[in-house]
């Protein structure tokens, strides 16, 4: 790789299209990387401040939600003095394209970047196709 | 030639009738403006959220996918610097990418502070990909009850 480049501020994205929410506060869209391979569909997610228990993962026909709460980590005694982000829930949804396997879906969380593999269904691997000759 | 200018002075407004609506109209800019433009962004990587208590500051920033190892905190009797670098590790290379949104690189800030601190007790936390920096203040910057006799 190249020499590391300089990292840009990036406000955090609000949702520009809110339903109707149940919830008060801001609602983010978080950053994320999806990339595919022959087996997976891998998608990365930037979400800081959420916890495992309050990230809520659902797939259904085809849709992918992707939703996280972030618990405010200031205490109550604590005066703003600069305020350059604001903090609220992560909420994304993708439309995926390829038939997966919902039994393995494998999600994982750490330092706030959530890692979801989704597995493709064995018959939407692509397969080398043998070509006879006569 | 210094005019007085009181807004209460009759004569300053009878001399610019348009005077007062004037400023009343850039009265009404600077209100439009704190509302539209958003909060004060240094546009430094990473974004601090800066918060006080009697005791300590309280600095914080969203730095995803990042380990105590990558950063590097240092502290002066009157600031905290924040730097380091943000990895993010290549995938397979067979890998096709559909959305690529997430940035390495290095950043580097100085946040200077309101007021002394003690820069020899400074604690940094970094949970859930947020770092949390705890900044005591110098004894002689803390606010102290006086007792009136």
């Amino acid at each position: 790789m190249a020499e590391s480049k300089e990292l840009k501020v990036k406000e955090k994205q609000e949702l520009a299209v809110k339903a109707e929410q149940t919830t008060p506060g801001p609602t983010f869209t978080p950053d994320v990387d999806i990339f595919e391979t022959e087996k997976a569909i891998t998608l990365l997610a930037d979400v800081p401040g959420v916890k495992a228990k309050s990230l809520n993962i659902d797939l259904r026909d085809n849709t992918l939600t992707i939703i996280g709460d972030v618990d405010p980590c200031e205490n109550a005694d604590e005066e703003d003095i600069l305020i350059e982000y604001e903090t609220g829930r992560f909420y994304r949804q993708f439309t995926l394209s390829e038939v997966i396997d919902q039994n393995r879906i494998e999600a994982k969380l750490q330092d706030g970047v959530l890692r979801l593999t989704l597995p493709k269904v064995e018959k939407a691997t692509p397969r080398k196709i043998a070509i006879q000759t006569a | 030639m210094i005019y007085r200018r009181l807004p209460g002075f009759p004569g300053w407004f009878a001399r610019s009738p348009f005077a007062e609506l004037e400023r009343m109209r850039r009265q009404m800019d600077r209100l439009f403006e704190d509302w539209m433009t958003p909060r004060p962004v240094s546009g430094v990587f990473p974004l601090i959220n800066l918060t006080e208590t009697q005791e300590n500051y309280y600095l914080r920033a969203e730095l995803p996918g990042m380990t105590a190892s990558d950063l590097d905190i240092q502290a002066t009797a009157n600031s905290v610097s924040i730097s380091g670098e943000r990895k993010i590790p290549a995938e397979n290379h067979n890998a096709r990418y559909h959305r690529r949104e997430r940035e390495a690189g290095k950043f580097s800030r100085v946040v200077g502070l309101p007021g002394e601190i003690n820069p020899d007790k400074v604690e940094a936390r970094l949970e859930n990909g947020i770092l949390t920096v705890v900044v005591p203040k110098a004894e002689a910057s803390k606010p102290r009850q006086i007792t009136v006799k």
